[in-house]
């Protein structure tokens, strides 16, 4: 493992399926009466917010707990950043209340990047700018693997993942390309042009404009949030006609084969990307992929902050 | 009274070796074994005497962001790179559209001495892009202004453009542009790229330069008039610039030192040191930037020495400022990336860092190859000085921000003298 989890295109596969594995693990602990592990007791995990992600935030600060590690959240709004500090003070700050581990989420790509280097504690990204969110990507994974394999072990070696939507601006596209691409995993996304990046051929994974030429080739179908306010910047014409072309509706659903799940990272603008009879439909994973959340990030605070070994923690 | 010094065995640009007499300022005499009793000897033996530099494009700060650069602080960097004058660009606080603050700026120029300062006038009224500042006022004032930039924000707007042009014509003036079409950069970061997608910055494309610079070049043809493109940084660029030239418009172009060694590839950890504007680009810009300026599409280098203090880098990307230092590197970054590539001999870097832009500057006293009779603006270089890793620490500017830090660059400014008076010598400032 490296130091910190800055980018899912920093994993080796050997590095991703010690995580999901570790998560695994952690999840079937988690399903015990006493979910609370004392394996980090003693140690503090700062959740350092700079956009609001309450979702995020609890997701990371219920893994710490579990983990018996003490948690400060620290939100930028109403803090000493408002006012003004920057990053590199804030970080100071917290270096010198004893923060084992930052995880940080943050508007500016790049951001933990630059914390990595001010700071000697472990740095977790929550999300990025348009750059990365790992454990995003390391959630879906881990969410694909129960779902389709039969057991939860080893790589996506085969699957085909279809990601719909703002590439150009998602974080969440970015850490799954990297991520499913690493374990094996055929992905293709589904864009209008205009929300691509310039360079995308480049990217390891496939490109296509007709969402209903993928469909049947799809085992995973991934929905990313679009959000409006693109449409001012002339991304696309209007909500709707977005809708018409790329939103996963009950008959596109229809489409897919028999076995193919629905995913979201959520939040959702139901009606817009996703229909509600589809995120409410069983092929949607989308509340199994809130309670993955929680036990991937145990396995990443676990696995940076060198608990103890799990076999020891079942007293 | 200054004094007479003696410049023994130097090699002029075009490889000859020469003794060169300074006296009052100008170049006295040249030839083999010159006697001067009484004189300074400086022995350049191995040592290139280059025409003083002419910079087109340098930030120096003052006033309004003194804690960046000074008129003082900046010359000193100027005179330490082996630069005899440099041009001042207008994007201070107050902005330079008026009269007065260009006087303001060339007088604290003279006083500093270092080099000579030319104020780069405002084209328009606070650099907002909707009025044309008093130019004529600019250009008849003590500072002669002749070269008009709103740098660091382009003319967006072709109407406004047009006129700018057709107005410093009364005068033999000559509009310098930042190519930057706004609609296409906002909020850009790199260059759009695949590093850009891949590091999520949005992108500054090549076309938002180049489209302008298409449509300055055609204002220019239209109008009769002068365009100087500032720091082009695209291989497309570079074309456009070709094809104008080639229709006899009168149109001229810079690169800086940056664009010519580094790639948009440096911005990989975030470090917003590599942040600037335009973005550093790809491998065959870089490319296509070398050829350019080897083969005289492009003019000159000029700096784009932009000083910002430390805070202003050491935060993340998006917030960061744009710019790099530059004074103190460029003749050497020019030597790798365009004299050890065999692109360029040192005639042609005599040519680009001194007579070309002293000529689009409209400079009297500048950019003239060493003669007698000429002005004893002078350059003493050791191309074969060690390479040896840029320390910012070392650098005279007050900012520190150089892309350069670490890299070993070859060569070494040994000598710079301004009217016959040295303020460097032996790499180190005189005063």
């Amino acid at each position: 493992m490296n130091r910190h989890l800055i980018a899912a295109s920093d994993l080796s596969r050997d590095d991703a399926l010690l995580i999901l594995d570790t998560a695994e693990e952690l999840a079937r602990i988690s399903d015990r009466p006493i979910k609370k592990l004392p394996t980090l007791r003693g140690r503090t995990v700062v959740n350092l917010f700079f956009e609001d992600s309450t979702r995020t935030r609890i997701s990371f600060e219920a893994a710490a707990k579990r983990l018996s590690a003490d948690v400060i959240n620290f939100s930028a709004k109403g803090s000493s950043v408002a006012k003004g500090e920057s990053l590199k003070d804030t970080a100071l700050t917290l270096e010198a209340m004893g923060a084992d581990a930052v995880v940080i989420r943050h508007m500016a790509s790049g951001a933990p990047h630059r914390l990595a280097g001010w700071i000697k504690g472990h740095v977790v990204n929550a999300g990025d700018g348009m750059h990365e969110h790992p454990t995003q990507a390391l959630l879906d994974a881990f969410t694909i693997r129960r779902r389709l394999r039969g057991t939860p072990s080893g790589g996506l070696d085969g699957v085909r993942v279809t990601l719909v939507g703002d590439v150009l601006h998602s974080r969440v596209a970015r850490s799954n390309i990297a991520l499913l691409g690493t374990l094996g995993a055929e992905v293709t996304v589904v864009a209008p042009p205009t929300l691509l990046p310039l360079a995308v051929e480049g990217w390891p994974c496939a490109v296509s404009c007709d969402l209903d030429a993928v469909l049947p080739k799809t085992d995973v179908i991934m929905m990313l949030r679009v959000q409006q306010e693109r449409m001012n910047a002339a991304y696309f014409p209007s909500v709707r006609e977005y809708s018409r072309r790329y939103g996963l509706d009950v008959a596109r659903m229809g489409a897919l084969p028999e076995h193919a799940i629905v995913m979201h990272p959520g939040p959702m603008n139901r009606g817009v990307e996703i229909a509600a009879e589809v995120a409410d439909s069983p092929r949607s994973t989308i509340v199994e992929q809130v309670a993955n959340g929680v036990s991937v990030r145990m396995a990443v605070l676990y696995l940076l902050l060198g608990g103890a070994d799990l076999g020891g923690t079942n007293e | 009274m200054t004094a007479t010094w003696l410049i023994r065995n130097a090699s002029l640009p075009g490889g000859e070796r020469t003794d060169l007499l300074l006296r009052d300022g100008m170049i006295a005499e040249t030839g083999p074994d010159l006697t001067a009793p009484g004189a300074q000897v400086l022995d350049a033996d191995g040592l290139l005497a280059l025409p003083g530099l002419v910079d087109l494009h340098t930030h120096l700060r003052e006033p309004g962001r003194e804690d960046a650069e000074t008129i003082e602080t900046g010359t000193r960097a100027a005179a330490h790179g082996g630069y005899t004058a440099v041009h001042a660009m207008a994007n201070t606080d107050p902005v330079a559209d008026t009269a007065g603050v260009v006087e303001q700026v060339w007088r604290l120029g003279r006083e500093a001495g270092h080099c000579d300062v030319q104020p780069v006038g405002a084209v328009t009224v606070g650099l907002d892009g909707t009025r044309l500042a008093e130019l004529g006022a600019m250009a008849d004032s003590v500072a002669r202004v002749r070269v008009f930039s709103d740098d660091g924000k382009c003319v967006a707007d072709p109407l406004l453009m047009r006129r700018a042009l057709e107005y410093v014509k009364a005068f033999d003036g000559v509009v310098a542009q930042h190519a930057e079409e706004p609609r296409l950069t906002q909020g850009a970061q790199l260059n759009e790229g695949e590093v850009s997608g891949r590091l999520g910055l949005a992108g500054w494309p090549a076309v938002a330069e180049e489209a302008i610079i298409a449509r300055d070049c055609l204002l220019a043809a239209h109008v009769g008039s002068a365009l100087h493109v500032c720091h082009v940084s695209t291989a497309g660029s570079v074309e456009i610039v070709r094809w104008a030239k080639a229709k006899g418009w009168r149109v001229t172009a810079e690169v800086t030192p940056h664009h010519l060694l580094l790639t948009d590839e440096l911005a990989e950890g975030y470090d917003p040191v590599y942040k600037v504007n335009p973005p550093l680009r790809t491998a065959a810009d870089v490319d296509g930037v070398r050829q350019g300026l080897a083969d005289g599409t492009i003019d000159c280098v000029a700096t784009d020495h932009a000083p910002h203090p430390a805070e202003y880098k050491d935060t993340e990307w998006a917030d960061a400022a744009m710019g790099m230092t530059g004074l103190e590197v460029a003749l050497r970054a020019v030597q790798q990336a365009m004299v050890d590539t065999g692109l360029l001999d040192w005639a042609g870097v005599a040519d680009r860092m001194s007579v070309r832009p002293a000529a689009i500057g409209r400079l009297a006293g500048h950019g003239q190859l060493p003669a007698a009779g000429g002005p004893a603006n002078l350059t003493l270089y050791d191309p074969a000085a060690r390479p040896e890793p840029v320390d910012p620490a070392t650098h005279a500017s007050k900012s520190r921000n150089t892309p350069f830090r670490g890299v070993a660059l070859p060569g070494q400014v040994v000598a710079t003298f301004l009217r016959g008076t040295p303020t460097v010598l032996d790499g180190k400032l005189t005063s």
